[in-house]
């Protein structure tokens, strides 16, 4: 999230698209309801299904799966053709103005530097003309052609409301309904807000979905304001956290990136990272870059990491792939390339797509470890449950071991939720059994490791041996000692340059912020973001002051929010040019003459005067991106790819099928269906149910009598059309897999024309399997293919084909 | 927002009840002298509009109360379980209604439960002395201990909401969490409500909320929204706002009108001869046997005189007799009689 | 311990002009003894609050932990019931049904209680001892380790890599526990290492 939970209730219009908030999110759809109750704001949902948002909207267009690129385009073009932008915000707070070299182009759905053989661009052309004085050119009367704001108007014109009806099926009328309300906003003293989910992620094109609507929201001028932004909702607990703390294959905590192998010493690593400014005078933040990696190495390594070892450069694994993401390590456990693999508290046989292929996959590993409170598939892929599990455990040579840990109620430290506050708990109860938590489990392999490879030596025991593990007790570190270490702390006396009698770092005292991080080993931290969390003065997460100046809804005493406990992100677009709120009544912040400053932590330097410093200073632009240099796999503006099984060929682009950039595995190619293949003439679709939470309140009794049983929806007239009962059985299957699930028939789905077809909707609820409370039953990823977004492999639940006809149920052994 | 209740007290002080025995206005069967004060009253309000539907008060009813319901099958519907149940005290109904006027569709989610009548007919139905009370804040509560599991308060319920368990033969529905507002706390579906669709308070606030939640439809085209605390019981202490106040049945028939089932009188005489057995102490277990004949019956004549008068047919014998129930007599039901 | 259990709450009201319900300062008078029969005894009394965060979801709703026995005091606590924390600024209180649910996933009858083992070909689990399991883990790691550890690619440059062992994080763990997983995994080399952030 941009903004947070308790900011929603300063919007005057909420758009829940590619989400469903009051289904996934019900306490933070709160703030919708406040917004609607207190200050009029509508709501607007746009989905292919009347969900439980819906219910509560003061407006509903259907829209088919997987064609929100088409919608957000069309609005685009909408707002651009009928005058509906905030000028002043684009044209200074946005790249419209910024000269695209000569060269870069886009035709028939592709972008320049297309590698059919790789699926793969080469970017070269996707880049600034850069003037003389070695910064960017810009136009600020965007008359130049190739300016940012001119291909932009270009690249949206196809995406008229009649080609939005055409590939969305959303009818022309409701588009422009929708359209109409949203472009009201485009008055600095209207704000729109974008609530997000796995709606738009989940999509071999999910990230230029978000692209899509937080270019609308530039437009609008919406970004960085109260009410406002572009909100991912997020999923679990603590996903924002275990993400900026970069576990994933290719992150360094705080969002810095692992070497490649391109990268063979430090100083390549860093020849890519200067992020000179684009424009004079610009503050680009990531300059500091050196600062927050030498301080980390300083936290993982200790001692061992030296200025002449490069900060132990050589300790980082180096990618020779974009990333080990969950589906490239599935497909070479298939392989029978990996050996041992860990879940901790995480369900695999359920969450990722093609439910059979998982289960080859964990079947030709030799141990797998599981971590977790609750009985999961994955740990018992290998039991048969009949139909709901075939297996064959004799044929199964994979070793199990399952480790059973804690859960939140007996565990202490901190969480991040989606507005990005870290709270601090503390334990209520005591662990079941023998059940351990998951640091000591990791302490415990740490030491073994460790030992083994003192006493037996290896290959390159440097970074486990050497790894930094001073906790009082190495064999159980509490939350206290790693919130500190995240936080950092200075390890050696430093002297102002200017002044060396004067001592400006203490040696043992923790950091106040990441401002204090320094690149020469004075200084350690294991995740710059996080830095100011636990200071001298505390855990700042434990703080539970909830005043809140202005009714605001800022909360600043409550917790701590990275970065530096800013509760708005590019707070300082909320202010015009010369810094004062473009709506005064929703004051965020603002200049007053020689500072900034108001309800939120600026996010600025305090004293950098209003036009000398643009807003968004982690961008060496200043300016925030409606077009995009070379930092998307997929091209520089969305463009309108559909599924990669879909119903109807790209209207757009027939040549093009699904997202040219997305990776796919050979064998996962013979699994799509063909597009309008007959055999699967059905648009399915997965989502959860507010009554369960993924794969876990299986477990719970309670959540179980909510919803006991796996079903399917699909409209009235398909059930017609089938000869389906409502409540009687379905068998529901795709090129991968099937599953049987009651049918409730609803009016909430309807089908839809797209393309001058008729398209049916079956939709598909994941929260059940074979263990549990719960009925017994299938997995939606038993139907679901096995690809993933261009950037970042997101698995495409959303948009897949299947086909369905009545049954009599499962065949239970 | 309507301003949480404060986090309840875990000290064994604040956790005195402060209304109890002496502040029952009613009692099943049975003369009580009503208190000199009535207590103020107190009310739920649901307010449809804001609901999503997500079971939240579900969950927190089975959490608190300690109930276990049964893990049931799905039917083709978002409901579940079917019915409200000895365990389900509240229970989610979904509507998918085309609106004639608009051609829209409506998701209409309305929260099910005991209604807390000002008249409630239950209590007036019961023919166990002591099984049903009602509290001069406005509660209606079911004493276990006193009840003979005879079904009687479900035909006197113009709500259909109590349920009797298979377990111990004795009636359930929502207390409206007596045992927290007794300490100063709302229920516990009130509690947990992510979008305040559910607010607890006096019934003068809860009526005061329920406007302004009417202004806000009204200025989003509901020309007709309202409340819903209908009279024919003598209003009630559980209230919805409606979007469509004119056609309360389209939320999964909720009674247009609701109003106590004649056949309550013609269980007078009946209860009345509970009411003395039960005083008559050895001679009591006879004629209740007679009467009840057994834990959880009413003799088949009655069950059958009942069904039909339900049904508006009257009696077996003798044409339909009873008369519209008359309104409570007096300001606030001080001297409301259960008879 | 930090609890600080504040009774601050909400008394302001935005866009209405309702003060909030007078019902806990004034609706009842002053508290009476009254027969407690009649109303069930309020059962969080004499109970131990902790303040958590819900498990689930991101809005990450506080919570209050009521658990008879207090931890802080060494003793064991066994918790009886989770409910809101109306001082919350986002939840205010307020529980999905997951979370108004809460109490009985800790208390789930598909909880594990201690380590166990599947043995190639078996169809059963069987119990084993923290130390068998996490040594065996231990070994099984330097062995493959070492057997597969990749130091230098084809054209010679260090890459000190391991890839025939995945490590998948969890995404309800602590940040805490996060950070100590990543120092655990990355100090060996594994790069097949991701987290729940897509599904």
């Amino acid at each position: 999230m941009t903004n947070a939970w308790t900011d929603i209730k300063n919007t005057d219009l909420v758009v829940i698209m590619g989400g469903n908030a009051a289904e996934a999110h019900p306490c933070g759809f709160k703030w919708v309801t406040e917004a609607k109750a207190n200050r009029g704001a509508k709501l607007i949902v746009v989905d292919p299904r009347f969900n439980r948002s819906a219910s509560v909207a003061d407006y509903y267009a259907p829209i088919r799966q997987g064609s929100d690129i088409a919608f957000l385009m069309g609005l685009i073009n909408h707002c651009i053709s009928n005058d509906k932008v905030q000028w002043e915000y684009v044209k200074a707070f946005t790249n419209a103005t910024f000269v695209v070299k000569e060269g870069y182009g886009y035709q028939d759905g592709l972008f320049t530097g297309y590698d059919e053989e790789k699926r793969d661009y080469n970017k070269d052309t996707w880049d600034y003309e850069i003037g003389a004085d070695g910064y960017a050119v810009v136009d600020e009367t965007l008359q130049n052609p190739r300016c940012v704001w001119n291909l932009l108007k270009q690249h949206v014109a196809i995406y008229t409301p009649e080609m939005v009806e055409r590939i969305c099926g959303t009818p022309k009328d409701k588009f422009l309904k929708v359209a109409e309300m949203i472009g009201e906003c485009s008055t600095p003293t209207k704000t729109m807000t974008s609530m997000y989910a796995l709606g738009w992620t989940q999509h071999s094109k999910g990230s230029q979905n978000i692209r899509g609507m937080a270019m609308l929201q530039l437009i609008l001028g919406n970004i960085g304001v109260r009410g406002g932004g572009m909100n991912a909702l997020r999923g679990h607990s603590n996903i924002q956290g275990l993400t900026d703390l970069g576990l994933m294959s290719n992150l360094i905590p705080g969002y810095l990136n692992i070497p490649t192998e391109k990268e063979a010493d430090f100083a390549t690593y860093m020849s890519t990272r200067g992020f000179k400014p684009l424009r004079p005078n610009q503050m680009s933040y990531w300059q500091n870059y050196r600062k927050f990696f030498v301080s980390f190495m300083k936290s993982m390594f200790g001692p061992a990491a030296t200025a002449e070892n490069d900060w132990g450069y050589q300790y980082l694994p180096k990618l020779d792939v974009p990333g080990y993401d969950v589906l490239r390590i599935f497909e070479m456990m298939k392989q029978g390339k990996v050996n041992l693999y860990f879940c901790q508290g995480f369900n695999p046989l359920q969450a990722f797509p093609n439910k059979a292929k998982l289960a080859e996959a964990l079947a030709k590993l030799k141990l797998l470890v599981i971590m977790d409170p609750l009985q999961t598939e994955t740990a018992r892929f290998w039991e048969d449950h009949g139909t709901f599990n075939k297996a064959d455990p004799a044929k199964i040579q994979t070793e199990v071991i399952q480790l059973p840990t804690t859960c939140f109620a007996e565990d202490e430290g901190s969480l991040v939720n989606s507005g990005r506050w870290l709270q601090w708990h503390w334990p209520g109860g005591s662990p079941p059994g023998e059940a351990k938590t998951d640091t000591w489990i990791m302490a415990q392999i740490h030491l073994r490791l460790k030992e083994l490879y003192k006493k037996e030596g290896g290959a390159f025991p440097d970074p486990i041996v050497n790894l930094n593990w001073s906790y009082k007790d190495p064999g159980d570190p509490t939350a206290e000692e790693l919130a500190r270490e995240m936080n950092g702390s200075v390890l050696a006396d430093v002297y102002d340059p200017a002044d060396p009698t004067k001592k400006i770092l203490e040696a043992g005292k923790q950091l106040s912020g990441f401002g204090q991080l320094r690149d020469d080993g004075t200084t350690a931290g294991g995740c710059w973001i996080f830095s100011g969390c636990w200071t001298e003065a505390g855990n700042m997460m434990a703080r539970r002051d909830n005043s809140d100046p202005g009714d605001a809804g800022m909360f600043l005493k409550w917790s701590f929010a990275w970065p530096a406990n800013r509760r708005i992100l590019y707070n300082r677009a909320s202010c015009d040019l010369e810094g004062k709120p473009w709506d005064p009544s929703r004051k965020l912040i603002e200049w007053d003459g020689a500072k900034w400053a108001g309800y939120d932590v600026p996010d600025i330097a305090p004293t950098a005067k209003p036009g000398d410093v643009g807003p968004f200073i982690m961008n060496p632009e200043g300016t925030s991106r409606l077009w995009v240099r070379k930092m998307m796999r997929d091209g520089p503006f969305p463009v309108h790819y559909e599924p990669f099984e879909s119903p109807v060929a790209n209207v757009i682009a027939p040549k093009v099928r699904g997202n040219p950039a997305a990776r796919v595995f050979a064998d996962d190619w013979k699994q799509f269906a063909d597009i309008g293949d007959p055999a699967f003439p059905y648009a399915g679709t997965s989502y959860r149910l507010t009554e369960h939470f993924h794969y876990w309140t299986k477990n719970n009794h309670v959540n179980s009598v909510l919803q006991p049983e796996q079903f399917v929806e699909i409209s009235e007239e398909l059930a017609k059309e089938k000869g389906i009962a409502l409540g009687g059985w379905v068998r529901v299957w795709s090129k991968r897999g099937e599953l049987y699930a009651k049918a409730v028939v609803t009016k909430r789905i309807k089908p839809m024309t797209i393309d001058g077809k008729v398209v049916h909707i079956v939709g598909v609820p994941i929260h059940w399997g074979f263990v549990g409370a719960a009925r017994k039953g299938f997995p939606a990823n038993t139907l679901t293919p096995f690809v993933g977004d261009a950037n970042i492999e997101t698995p495409e639940f959303k948009a897949f084909m299947v086909n369905i006809e009545p049954s009599t149920g499962p065949v239970v052994a | 927002m309507f301003p949480p209740i404060p986090n309840p007290s875990v000290s064994p002080d604040a956790a005195k009840p402060r209304f109890g025995e002496k502040d029952i206005m009613r009692r099943s069967a049975s003369e009580v002298t009503p208190p000199a004060q009535r207590l103020t009253e107190v009310a739920k309000l649901i307010d449809v509009s804001k609901c999503i539907g997500c079971k939240a008060c579900q969950a927190a009813c089975l959490e608190w109360n300690n109930l276990t319901e049964e893990i049931g099958f799905n039917h083709g519907v978002y409901e579940n379980p079917m019915d409200l149940t000895p365990n389900t005290f509240t229970l989610m109904r979904f509507t998918e209604w085309e609106n004639p006027e608009t051609e829209n569709l409506e998701w209409l989610i309305r929260k099910d439960g005991c209604m807390h009548c000002e008249d409630p007919g239950c209590l007036k139905a019961c023919p166990a002395p002591g099984a049903i009370v009602q509290y001069s804040n406005g509660i209606v509560d079911f004493q276990h201990e006193n009840c003979i599991g005879c079904g009687y308060c479900i035909k006197g319920c113009p709500f259909n909401i109590p349920r009797i368990s298979k377990v111990d033969h004795t009636a359930y529905k929502c207390t409206l969490c007596s045992d927290r507002v007794a300490v100063g706390q709302g229920p516990a579906c009130q509690k947990a409500c992510p979008t305040q669709a559910i607010v607890f308070g006096t019934k003068q606030e809860m009526k005061d909320w329920a406007d302004f939640r009417i202004k806000d439809l009204k200025s989003r085209g509901f020309e007709n929204a309202g409340l819903y605390d209908p009279q024919g019981v003598g209003g009630t202490h559980v209230m919805y706002v409606l979007h469509h106040a004119d056609q309360p049945s389209i939320y999964a028939n909720l009674p247009d009108n609701p109003r106590i089932s004649p056949i309550v009188d013609a269980w007078k005489g009946v209860t009345k001869y509970v009411g003395l057995a039960a005083m008559g102490f050895a001679a009591a277990a006879g004629f209740l046997h007679y009467v009840v004949a057994g834990p959880n019956r009413v003799t088949a004549e009655d069950e059958e005189n009942a069904e039909k008068l339900t049904e508006g047919k009257g009696p077996a014998k003798g044409p339909p007799s009873a008369p519209p129930p008359a309104p409570p007599s007096g300001p606030a039901g001080h001297e409301g009689r259960a008879t | 311990m930090n609890m600080e259990l504040s009774r601050r709450s909400f008394l302001k009201t935005s866009g209405a002009g309702i003060a909030g319900t007078s019902l806990g300062a004034f609706g009842f008078g002053e508290a009476e003894a009254a027969v407690a029969s009649f109303i069930k005894p309020f059962h969080l009394a004499n109970t131990t609050e902790a303040r958590n965060t819900c498990t689930y979801c991101s809005v990450a709703c506080g919570i209050i932990i009521y658990s008879k026995g207090d931890l802080r005091k060494g003793e064991k606590a066994d918790i009886v019931h989770i409910e809101g924390d109306a001082d919350h600024p986002t939840n205010r209180g307020t529980l999905c049904p997951k979370g108004a649910a809460l109490r009985d996933i800790v208390k789930s009858e598909t909880r594990l209680t201690q380590p166990m083992l599947r043995k190639a070909g078996s169809d059963t689990f069987e119990p084993v001892s923290w130390d068998a399991a996490l040594d065996k883990i231990a070994r099984m790691m330097k062995d493959d380790r070492d057997a597969n550890f990749v130091a230098t690619n084809k054209d010679g440059v260090t890459v000190n890599r391991w890839l025939t062992t995945g490590f998948l994080a969890a995404s309800a763990t602590t940040n805490e526990t996060a950070f100590a997983t990543y120092k655990v995994v990355r100090s060996t080399g594994i790069l097949a290492f991701d987290n729940q952030a897509r599904v």
